[in-house]
């Protein structure tokens, strides 16, 4: 199943909300995408922590309805 | 995840200095982000072991949960999990992972 990206930045929205996120679908296909996302919540954070926060915000779907995401994080 | 799968990624990490665990092998990738790291590795000419996570689906989903990373490839370095493909792509592309490489004594192109 796929997922679009309203949803994708909903979530991720949520789990820190003052973080400005772009989202492209890259393929057309609703399956791969790329999110830059900006947080302050970032600072401090070895980019694996940062990448994992961007995961647990989406909740287990990454991996699984959602194939392919790359993430680029900044403070 | 089961002790056997536990116990196979670990001595995967412990007897590999630079260990890929990707989708497919270093000369056959299944999968484009697989293939970005493998080619990067083999850019700097690094000696590392591709670990086809397709040929086991315990190992698949083992090594998601061993790393807590939701995603494959995942690249170890010194048993040290380092990150998945975007990660390493922006290290390769400001010199922080010849750093790591360099700093863990791993031999590379420099």
């Amino acid at each position: 199943m796929a997922m679009d990206l309203k949803e994708i930045e909903k979530h991720i929205k949520e789990a820190l909300p003052d973080a400005k996120v772009e989202i492209q679908d890259l393929a057309g296909d609703g399956n791969h995408f790329s999110a830059t996302v900006t947080s302050s919540k970032f600072s401090g954070k070895s980019k694996i922590e940062q990448h994992k926060m961007v995961y647990n915000s989406l909740k287990g779907k990454m991996g699984n309805e959602l194939h392919a995401l790359a993430i680029k994080t900044k403070e | 995840m089961d002790q056997q799968t536990k116990d196979l990624i670990s001595n995967e990490i412990s007897n590999n200095e630079v260990c890929l665990f990707m989708k497919g092998t270093p000369d056959a990738p299944q999968c484009g982000f697989s293939m970005a790291i493998s080619n990067m590795l083999k850019i700097l000419e690094v000696d590392y072991k591709g670990v086809n996570v397709l040929e086991n689906q315990s190992l698949r989903e083992g090594v998601k949960e061993f790393s807590d990373w939701p995603t494959i490839p995942q690249l170890y370095i010194k048993k040290e999990f380092v990150g998945g493909c975007d990660i390493v792509k922006e290290m390769y592309e400001n010199g922080e992972l010849k750093k790591i490489l360099e700093n863990k004594e791993i031999k590379f192109k420099k």
